[in-house]
């Protein structure tokens, strides 16, 4: 997990297509800047940041269902409820699930865990909207091979 | 047994908090009852979850754009509760 460049998941453990969930995985960082202000003296892993570790996880499943023709947006963020602190070192899992994948848009769910123990969860609603470039489509296919997504499998 | 009207029109009272009573088939989702896209997306995902259908409105968005449809094709509440029972009954066909 790099907080400085919103790169929130470590690793995809399973993405199951049929059932439309995923399991990532990732390590909340000792050090980040982020923590030099969220609090002085008392790192603690902001809300907001484990909103996006939850709109990646499902982003993603979104990203493969669709089969990577086209981007997730995150467009809204529902009974997000923040159930335990999280703390640098902690090592997370996100579950991720796709409800309803309509026409322009996505419909989902995503919890976090630490130590098997809920710590976040949100409903999550997003647009699909088009690669605004070709190399755009690029990045976000290495992006998503770094993380252990076999891009090639699910790429149409 | 509620019309279709009846259904959209509870799902935007419900989902937009709009007053019930100020919801009638000839009311335009976007230009009287101010519903914005976000809101939409709700709309259609209860519509969607409702009838078992999927609102084509990617389809619809681009013939708005190519100027082949005007938005009240889709977006007037009685012209959308015809399409919704279209794809209803495409669905069984």
């Amino acid at each position: 997990m790099q907080l400085e460049y919103f790169q929130m998941i470590d690793r995809v453990v399973e993405i199951d297509v049929g059932a439309r969930r995923i399991r990532v995985v990732c390590t909340v960082p000792q050090q980040s800047t982020v923590f030099e202000g969220h609090f002085p003296g008392y790192p603690l892993m902001p809300g907001v940041l484990l909103i996006e570790c939850m709109a990646q996880t499902t982003g993603w499943l979104i990203s493969v269902l669709g089969g990577f023709v086209a981007m997730p947006i995150l467009a809204g963020v529902k009974e997000a409820k923040f159930r335990s602190p999280v703390f640098p070192g902690n090592l997370l899992e996100f579950e991720g699930h796709v409800q309803h994948e309509g026409s322009g848009y996505a419909i989902g769910q995503c919890a976090g865990r630490h130590d098997g123990k809920v710590v976040c969860e949100a409903d999550l609603t997003y647009r699909i909207m088009p690669y605004p470039t070709p190399q755009f489509r690029q990045v976000l296919f290495d992006w998503a091979e770094r993380i252990d997504i076999a891009v090639k499998e699910f790429a149409k | 047994m509620s019309s279709t009207f009846d259904k959209v029109a509870d799902i935007i009272a419900e989902t937009c908090d709009i007053p019930r009573e100020n919801i009638k088939p000839e009311s335009h989702a976007i230009n009287d009852l101010e519903i914005d896209s976000l809101d939409f997306l709700d709309i259609a995902f209860a519509i969607d979850k409702t009838f078992g259908i999927k609102l084509p409105l990617e389809q619809w968005t681009q013939e708005v754009n190519d100027g082949k449809a005007t938005t009240d094709q889709y977006f007037v509440l009685r012209n959308l509760s015809e399409q919704i029972d279209k794809l209803v009954a495409a669905k069984g066909a």
